[in-house]
Parts: structure tokens; C-alpha cells; sequence
């Protein structure tokens, strides 16, 4: 049985692009990737009371794959929710280094983007970025679950366009 | 409305009582000011000699007339010229609260430890040691509470300027 391309039919030809995609491998992971991302619940102050309350059912995060995972070694992405302090820093760190690869960041709130209103605090970091490499940041005090849908989004969307044409955006 | 001047304040008995007290056991030297502190409802506050301070504690804790087994907070002010340190007492079953003061120099700022006394003044004496720098002689466990152990620097203090300011 032969596979001839030059001579299909009209009816063949759409369905053939209805049912077939076409792309690299690492398209595919990363579709596969954006689509499941679990967090490691890093909720560390406010913010993460607007992360459970994305999680919960009237915000559901579980539709976009997010599944929140409390090891650090079954998590795919960080979502550093609240303000990091100086104390907290090296175990940040430590959680982070401990996230198997691939790994993303996403700053949640404006604490963990640039310390927040605690910005000129003796004990506050200002940014976790400091520690970490961040790739999506969403500013707030506290970001509405819409907008932490639409980093989570942003963040997807960062994986697939990476992936796509093999550039990274970041300087890691 | 009654002329405050005319009309004697209802905690005006209870500071002359305790003040006496004090006079009366500890001497006369142990007691620096005794005022009613108008801006917290008339709390009778004793300014105490900073040396003579868990033997107040003690007597006020135990002593039948006062009886101040609660010690609500205890907390250090860094006034720019001294530093302060405050406790708030209170006497459950009448319900009586006293405030006791001690003026500390700047410089180098110690009181005797009242945890002997009240236990509760553990963690608000290593909080004012980690803050503000003052020491609490005869405390059994004086260390940092809040700021990491290695950290340096009171951050409290009027004068504290970061070592890491741009983190």
C-alpha cells in the first residue's frame, strides 16, 4: 500500500490536515511541557493566598495541567508567591536547586519582583531574581488570579516559543 | 465637664500606693518619677533606676497589694538621647494594670533580666537584644530571635544603616 502525496484527493487532503501535525520533537515536548506544568508551592505571604484562591474552583488552575506538587524534585516551575527575606534567601536556593530540570520561575507579586513596599526594609530581598533566574514576572499587590492565569499563560507560551525556534529568551 | 484639675483622677491612690511601695522596700533612690500617664488611659507608670529593676519585678509580682502576675509586654524605645525599656504588668484578678520604665544610656544599654520573674519575658528580652542592642544581664538564653545569627547590627536603632543595602 502505497503513500502517495502528489496525488490526493480534495476530501483526502483535508482531512490529512485536520488530523496530522506536523513539527520537531521538541515542539512536542514542549507542548507536552507547557501543558502540565506543576508549581512547587513556594506561597510565602499574601500572594499565595491569591494563588489558593486561582487553585480553587472558581479560578480553576487544574484546567491548564497546574497541578500544585509540595516536592521540590516532582515540580517543573517555582511560583515564588510573597516576599522573600533575607533569611529565606539561601533556602529558596536550596529548593530551587533541588527542582529537577527543565525549570521556570515566575515572580508573583511585587515582592518577589522587586521586594514590594517593603522595598527599603532592613530585611527584605529586594527581587528574587537575586537568586534565581526568573523568566516570567507578573507585578501586583496581590496580582488578581486573572493575571496569574495570564503569567501562568505567558509562561506556556514562553516554552512553546523557545522551543519553536530554538532561541532562548533569557540569559541564563 | 468636670475641671480635670478639681476632680482627682480614680488612679491617682493606686500610684501613690505602689510609689511608696517602692520607696518603701527598695529605698529611695530606686524610684525616679511616678507620674499617671494621661495618654494611656491614666496607667500609673513608675520610671525605676535600671539596676533595680528585677527586684522591682519581683516585688510587684509578689507583693499582696499588687500582685502583677501578668506581664502583658514588655518592649525597648530607642529615644534618640537613651533607650527605654517598658513593661506593661497587670494584675488578673483585680484587673489593675501598672507600667514600669527604665532609662538606659545609648551607649551601652543593660538591665537586669526579668525572666526569673515572669517567664514571658524570654522572647521580648532577646527581641529587644536583637533590635536594639540591649542586654539583659542574667537572661539564660540571650541570642537573636528574629534577624539570622550572623547578622550585624541592630536594625532597630536610630542610627542603623544597612552593611547590605543594595540586596
Amino acid at each position: 500500500m502505497g503513500f502517495d502525496l502528489a496525488n490526493v484527493t480534495v476530501e483526502e487532503r483535508k482531512e490529512l490536515e485536520r488530523n496530522v501535525f506536523v513539527g520537531t520533537l521538541e515542539q512536542l515536548k514542549a507542548w507536552a511541557r507547557s501543558n502540565s506544568l506543576w508549581p512547587l508551592t513556594f506561597g510565602l505571604a499574601c500572594c499565595a493566598i491569591e494563588m489558593m484562591g486561582t487553585g480553587a474552583s472558581h479560578y480553576d488552575l487544574d484546567r491548564f495541567g497546574v497541578m500544585f506538587r509540595t516536592s521540590p524534585r516532582q515540580s517543573d516551575v517555582m511560583i515564588v508567591a510573597g516576599t522573600v527575606t533575607k533569611k529565606m534567601g539561601p533556602l529558596l536556593r536550596r529548593l530551587y536547586d533541588q527542582m529537577p530540570e527543565p525549570k521556570w520561575v515566575i515572580a508573583m507579586g511585587s515582592c518577589a519582583t522587586a521586594g514590594g513596599p517593603y522595598v527599603k526594609s532592613y530585611a527584605v530581598m529586594k527581587g528574587v531574581d537575586q537568586i534565581v533566574p526568573v523568566d516570567v514576572y507578573i507585578p501586583g499587590c496581590p496580582p488578581n488570579p486573572a493575571a496569574l492565569i495570564y503569567g501562568i499563560n505567558k509562561l506556556q507560551e514562553k516554552i512553546r516559543y523557545e522551543a519553536k525556534t530554538g532561541k532562548r529568551v533569557t540569559a541564563r | 465637664m468636670s475641671d480635670p484639675s478639681e476632680t482627682p483622677a480614680p488612679n491617682q491612690p493606686r500610684l501613690e500606693a505602689a510609689a511608696a511601695l517602692v520607696k518603701a522596700e527598695l529605698g529611695e533612690d530606686a524610684l525616679e518619677e511616678a507620674y499617671l500617664n494621661a495618654l494611656s488611659g491614666d496607667a500609673p507608670t513608675l520610671v525605676l533606676a535600671a539596676d533595680r529593676v528585677d527586684e522591682a519585678a519581683a516585688l510587684f509580682r509578689s507583693h499582696e497589694t499588687l500582685r502583677c502576675t501578668y506581664l502583658r509586654n514588655l518592649s525597648g524605645i530607642d529615644c534618640e538621647t537613651h533607650m527605654e525599656v517598658i513593661y506593661h504588668l497587670m494584675a488578673l484578678e483585680s484587673g489593675e494594670d501598672y507600667v514600669l520604665k527604665t532609662k538606659l544610656d545609648r551607649e551601652a544599654p543593660s538591665v537586669p533580666s526579668v525572666t526569673a520573674v515572669w517567664p514571658a519575658a524570654n522572647w521580648n528580652e532577646r527581641e529587644a537584644y536583637d533590635l536594639l542592642g540591649i542586654v539583659f544581664t542574667g537572661h539564660p538564653d540571650l541570642r537573636r530571635i528574629m534577624m539570622p545569627d550572623d547578622w550585624e547590627g541592630h536594625p532597630l536603632r536610630k542610627d542603623y544603616a544597612p552593611l547590605d543595602s543594595e540586596v
